[in-house]
């Protein structure tokens, strides 16, 4: 077995996820399968082998040079606010963060 | 009125006054509300937009102006691209009532080339998926064949394209995304390379992957749309500079001599027998058209579904983690913040999403990182590598797009691993950043569709349209 339950329900708790008992039971059962056949990968040797960290070669990327830090207009606020669930004159309201 | 508009026949009709834009508009909301509810390819229509934008071509066509490249061209949006003031969901209950305020560029770009955009269609969420099975918005059925699957994860466009219920339509594609749907529904299909089209707007699923493209009744329509959305964008730091040729000129070149790479890999087990027989007709096609085939090898060609499901989850755990009820979309109440983000994020994701979150999170997480994430990251470079030194050797690659035809709608749901597998010839491209393409190469007893895949060198857009064209005027559909 390569992902027990308490694996699931720490990595649920990482992501912030509820996850229902019988959704880590599926999950935990599923993924170990996945990961099982994701082992295959150790049959290849890549000790020297540099990880692709990117897919644009330096030659192509356009931003291998740093662009100017330029202001421009940017007059979102009111559109941005619009599709929170919960605002409050420009800001976003959140359950209380800081305990007393 | 003429049925299975092109590009070509509808700006020449819009041009010649024949039709306006506004009438041709009409008969496709007229076509939708027809055969929607049995296809689901669509989740929104943006009528509103759609005539206003017909309107504006047609006060063109009054004043005797120039018109742009696509004007009057009615086209659907796959639903993770953002459009300004039209609901777009990603196939997913978080984003529910979500209205974008703003344009993705590449929508920007199709209007501004004068293009009529229908509304938004229906996709797996958050473009996770091989089937459309997983939208929260229910599935879409395949044209071809309404029992079955139209793939995925960009299901709705290609159904949309196929039932003529769009001229024209963009998909998006990470793992295979557009050119396993065409392949299904039988259209052509193209992702360009990594950074030939600007992603400013598309909602993420994993950035190392993702690309914007289209979907067309024939490769011309592919190219002309393809050309519009590419180019660099000053607000996508991975759009590249590299010039963009003129696709509708390049792709009528003939492509005798041309060198065609099939590597062994891809026909191997698991590749269906009837997919196979099309295919290597497909590649006989090819020789007769004048290009010099020969054997190829990916040596870890095998390796890239598992490469592929650790770099996508990944990057896909890190992407979804904005989803938290405080900016936008779905939030359900808890009764700290952090209880607020666990309840909203496990009402309003679907399983598929959250096995990958889940997937995503655990190799990306301490002590796991180095064995998973970076050995992916590792094997992907040695899976670039195979295709830069084949492209040293031949000019494209041809393959199976699906080991399989259309499978029935619920055969593969409970089993995810085999429905990852239905994208083992598809992935590899992704991975190494190549352009590709998948086109119509016959149909099983007549009824199911076969796609061939042609990958080219990356910026090689040209080798790849031009071959597919040329398959598709040698009659490459009908094998």
């Amino acid at each position: 077995m390569k992902i027990s339950r308490e694996d699931v329900v720490r990595v649920a708790e990482l992501a912030y996820l509820d996850l229902s008992e019988a959704e880590l039971e599926t999950y935990r059962a599923q993924i170990d399968e996945i990961l099982e056949y994701i082992g295959k990968l150790n049959e290849l040797d890549t000790a020297n082998v540099e990880p692709m960290a990117q897919v644009l070669t330096s030659d192509q990327a356009a931003d291998a040079t740093l662009r100017e830090d330029v202001v421009v207009p940017c007059d979102a606020v009111v559109d941005v606010l619009a599709q929170a669930p919960d605002a409050d004159g420009s800001y976003f309201r959140v359950p209380k963060v800081i305990e007393r | 009125m003429s049925t299975n508009w092109t590009i070509k026949t509808v700006t020449e009709a819009i041009a010649a006054r024949k039709v306006s834009a506004r009438e041709l508009a009409g008969e496709y909301f007229r076509k939708i509300a027809a055969r929607n509810g049995e296809l689901n390819a669509y989740l929104t229509l943006s009528e509103e937009r759609a005539y206003a934008q017909a309107d504006r071509v047609d006060a063109m066509v009054a004043a005797g102006e120039m018109l742009p490249a696509l004007a009057g061209v009615p086209i659907a949006i796959k639903d993770v691209l953002s459009t300004r003031g039209v609901r777009t969901t990603c196939g997913s209950k978080i984003l529910e009532n979500y209205v974008p305020p703003y344009d993705a560029t590449a929508v920007k770009r199709l209007e501004a080339a004068g293009a009529v955009i229908l509304g938004k269609t229906n996709c797996d969420e958050f473009a996770m998926g091989s089937s459309n099975e997983n939208s929260a918005y229910g599935p879409v059925r395949n044209p071809e064949a309404t029992d079955r699957v139209p793939g995925g994860s960009s299901g709705g466009s290609a159904a949309a394209v196929a039932a003529d219920l769009a001229v024209v339509a963009l998909g998006t594609d990470t793992g295979g995304s557009i050119r396993q749907p065409g392949a299904f529904c039988g259209v052509p299909a193209m992702m360009g390379s990594y950074g030939r089209v600007s992603r400013y707007g598309l909602i993420a699923f994993a950035s190392s992957l993702d690309r914007i493209g289209p979907f067309g009744r024939n490769v011309a329509d592919v190219a002309a749309v393809l050309k519009t959305i590419a180019g660099r964008d000053a607000q996508d730091s991975t759009s590249t500079e590299a010039p963009v040729e003129d696709y509708a000129a390049e792709v009528a070149k003939p492509v005798k001599g041309m060198k065609i790479g099939v590597p062994m890999e891809c026909f191997g087990e698991g590749l269906d027998a009837s997919v196979r027989e099309k295919v290597n007709a497909g590649i006989g096609l090819m020789k007769k058209m004048g290009c010099e085939v020969q054997e190829i090898t990916l040596p870890h060609a095998d390796y890239a579904i598992a490469t592929y499901y650790i770099i996508a989850t990944a990057e896909a755990s890190s992407n979804l983690a904005r989803y938290d009820g405080v900016r936008y979309g779905l939030r359900v109440e808890g009764n700290s913040l952090i209880d607020m983000y666990r309840k909203t994020r496990g009402a309003g994701f679907g399983a598929e999403v959250k096995r990958r979150i889940v997937l995503g999170t655990y190799v990306l997480s301490a002590g796991y990182y180095d064995a998973y994430y970076l050995k992916g990251q590792k094997v992907r470079a040695l899976i670039a590598r195979d295709f830069k030194d084949a492209f040293l050797k031949v000019d494209a690659i041809v393959t199976p797009t699906s080991p399989v035809p259309a499978f029935k709608l619920g055969e593969r749901t409970d089993d995810p691993l085999a429905m990852y597998l239905a994208d083992i010839y598809t992935v590899t491209g992704s991975l190494a950043g190549i352009p590709g393409i998948s086109v119509p190469c016959g149909k099983i007893c007549g009824k199911l569709p076969v796609g061939l895949q042609i990958f080219g060198p990356a910026f090689g857009e040209v080798a790849v349209l031009r071959l597919a064209n040329g398959f598709e005027k040698a009659g490459g559909a009908a094998l």
